[in-house]
């Protein structure tokens, strides 16, 4: 049995760990298939050839390793922590991968995305903050 | 432009219905109540003779390749918000397909996220 303060330590912990690397899985995706290149070229042969390229890459295998990390601290987390309590951090996961493609990758972001971006960490956030379970539990 | 559209098309639909076919699934096979490691083994034993199982792993991985190849096109912080449109399509597949009851305030927050993706597919720039 975990103390109300070792709970709240390890549910924090976990949360942290699910917003760094959510959002840094997906910028290390992004960095592996600009080094790849954009796809243009959408032929079976093709694709099956930027499979083999896709995987041999070490960025998108960081990537992969990093959305995993995400994963399993969401699985743990689920398992002692209400998921209307958790799934709030995913609203500041979209609001994360905007700064990092801004400030790491470098990206363009005009004003009007910034503000899209916010108004879906708002809608996210809401959507969090309804009940978790409306069916009938079996 | 085509592509993008097929692209977001499959990391929306593809993704939900493999996420909706993997609560069907984990329904059909009960609540986890054991977390040692052989119990886990054998919930997902148990998972892999189930077919919505399959069709989950299916819909997931065509999700994800999708979203490569999205992010071999267009950058982060365009793609990962529009993605969010995965919170409408799992509100009108967990009412249709689950039998959710979904709440006003959920749909409100489903329509700021519509609004919100309109808004930075308008801002593409």
């Amino acid at each position: 049995m975990t103390s109300p303060a070792g709970l709240h330590y390890k549910t924090f912990a976990s949360i942290l760990v699910m917003v760094i690397f959510g959002p840094l899985g997906d910028v290390l995706l992004r960095k592996g298939m600009r080094n790849i290149g954009a796809i243009s070229d959408w032929s079976p042969a093709n694709l099956a050839h930027l499979f083999v390229v896709v995987f041999t890459s070490g960025m998108i295998w960081l990537g992969i390793a990093s959305l995993l990390t995400f994963f399993v601290a969401f699985t743990l987390v689920l398992s002692w922590a209400d998921y209307s309590y958790v799934q709030p951090a995913s609203s500041f996961a979209y609001g994360l991968v905007a700064v990092l493609g801004r400030y790491v990758l470098g990206e363009s972001i005009t004003t009007m995305r910034w503000m899209g971006v916010l108004i879906i960490c708002v809608g996210v956030l809401i959507v969090g903050h309804t009940p978790p379970r409306t069916t009938e539990h079996r | 432009m085509l592509a993008e559209i097929i692209l977001i098309f499959l990391i929306v639909v593809a993704g939900t219905g493999g996420e909706l076919c993997l609560t069907r699934a984990m329904k059909t096979i009960g609540e986890v109540h054991d977390f040692r490691p052989m119990a886990v083994l054998r919930f997902f034993g148990r998972a892999v003779t189930v077919g919505w199982f399959w069709l989950a792993l299916l819909g997931m991985a065509a999700g994800f390749f999708a979203l490569l190849g999205m992010l071999s096109l267009e950058n982060v912080s365009f793609v990962i918000p529009v993605t969010a449109l995965s919170y409408a399509a799992g509100a009108l597949g967990g009412s249709i397909f689950l039998g959710e009851r979904v709440t006003p305030q959920r749909w409100l927050g489903v329509l700021l996220v519509c609004i919100g993706v309109t808004l930075v597919w308008k801002g593409k720039g």
